[in-house]
């Protein structure tokens, strides 16, 4: 499946995305920095990313562990999602997210 | 030599689990080791990212926390009496004259040593930053990201960022000091000890202490001296509150810091090494665990501590040059049980 991704600059890259796996492991795979310093446990807040509007619904709610690690966001949008906590189904196809600073810088 | 100078076998960059078992696998050999840590316990990311959550890849440990990781660690290496200088960051690496090597932190600490191991993982953990335009004029004067002294912020007006425990606890012990307390947060809830959220909500209640709903968006100010800080509500949009003083405590992050600087061959932030040694490219200066990388390399805690095993072996050709190394098990060697204190 496609997943759009943009960088801090503005740009889109198209990445291939794999159901079952977390948004945050496609982008580390793909190549784009993201910082993502656990590893994907929820315990940090370093692959912060902005989910598109069209797509908030599709990618469901913050849990409760997600909502307490935001706390150490920066920047946070209602849109702000940990890329590490959305995983991936058949129906993420053409899923697109903003890099958020923090997940970078 | 002064108080805070020491002379050992092995400095060792990082009290993370390799760091750790880099201690065990030394000490066998009979070398001593001083650790040298940013966080104020051992356990690096175990500590600090992994405290509560699972690790399952652990050689017969079929489940642990990054804490009981780290306790077992800590228990394994007791015999070899190590010495930890924690809250200190690596700083300066100087060659001396007869090849040894002297490693001074940002507190003065020196220490001489033969072999310089190089275990920090990501790097250094230090604060998150918000990324607010001319904030590093600030930093250090108005800014701060750790309290040192409560009566430094004795009548003033103090905002504090954040909604995790380090946010709550410093809004809460600096209410009876401070002239004012503003705790800003993007949202209604917090990360924070219940016990904590509640005291600061009465507190505010009783018009004690303000707590905005909001996101920081600048700071204004002269000459180091903070005026005002921005923030940004999403109900009440823009405005600037009045402070002396900013405490941002959004966690910590990784930044591979000093160690940049210390004349290694870097890749993306890594340190190349030999996989016989995992030496790097400065004879006697070895690199471990996640911050090394060579052909194949797998970021994995059980990789480092394989690592840290052959780098044993090499070490003590610098540290015991002319002795020989003999190859020993620890359920049969005498010498080795005897080092481990249990015979």
């Amino acid at each position: 499946m496609k997943i759009t991704v943009t960088d801090l600059d503005g740009n889109d890259h198209e990445i291939e995305g794999k159901a079952g796996w977390t948004l945050m492991e496609c982008i580390r795979d793909a190549g784009i920095p993201i910082k993502a310093e656990c590893g994907g446990a929820c315990a940090c807040a370093t692959c912060h990313v902005y989910v598109d509007e069209a797509w908030l619904d599709a990618t469901g709610e913050r849990s409760e562990e997600e909502e307490d690690m935001i706390d150490l966001a920066l920047e946070v949008e209602d849109s702000s999602r940990l890329a590490c906590q959305i995983e991936l189904s058949d129906a993420s196809e053409g899923l697109k997210v903003k890099l958020a600073r923090d997940a970078v810088l | 030599m002064s108080k805070n100078a020491y002379d050992t076998d092995v400095v060792i960059i990082g009290a993370g689990p390799v760091g750790l078992f880099a201690v065990f696998e030394l000490g066998l050999l009979g070398l001593k080791c001083h650790l040298i840590d940013i966080l104020d316990r051992a356990g690096g990311q175990c500590a600090e990212l992994y405290p509560e959550k699972p690790i399952y890849d652990i050689p017969a440990v079929p489940m642990c926390t990054g804490q009981e990781l780290t306790d077992r660690l800590m228990e394994q290496i007791e015999a070899f009496n190590p010495s930890f200088h924690f809250q200190e960051m690596a700083e300066k690496l100087v060659k001396l004259p007869d090849g040894r090597w002297q490693l001074t932190t940002d507190q003065g600490t020196e220490i001489t040593c033969t072999v310089v191991v190089i275990a920090a993982g990501g790097g250094s953990f230090v604060p998150k930053k918000p990324h607010l335009e001319g904030l590093e004029d600030f930093e250090g004067t108005s800014v701060h990201y750790a309290v040192r002294k409560i009566e430094a912020f004795r009548g003033k007006r103090v905002v504090i960022a954040g909604g995790g425990d380090s946010a709550l606890d410093w809004a809460l012990n600096l209410h009876p000091v401070a002239e004012r307390v503003t705790l800003v947060h993007h949202r209604d809830g917090f990360r924070a000890a219940p016990a904590s959220v509640e005291h600061m909500r009465s507190l505010v209640e009783k018009g004690e202490m303000d707590f905005e709903i909001a996101q920081l968006t600048g700071v204004e100010g002269s000459n180091g001296q903070l005026s005002g800080v921005a923030v940004k509500s999403k109900t009440e949009g823009e405005s600037t509150i009045s402070a002396d003083a900013l405490l941002p405590f959004y966690g910590l992050t990784m930044k591979l810091g000093p160690i940049a600087d210390f004349g290694l061959n870097l890749h993306e932030n890594l340190i190349p090494v030999d996989t016989e040694k995992f030496e790097t490219s400065v004879p006697s200066i070895f690199a471990i665990g996640d911050i090394n990388t060579y052909p194949g390399k797998l970021k994995l805690i059980l990789s480092g501590f394989h690592e840290g095993a052959l780098m044993s072996q090499a070490a003590f050709t610098y540290c015991r040059p002319g002795e020989r190394l003999r190859f020993q098990y620890t359920t049969s060697s005498s010498d080795l049980q005897k080092k481990l204190g249990v015979r």
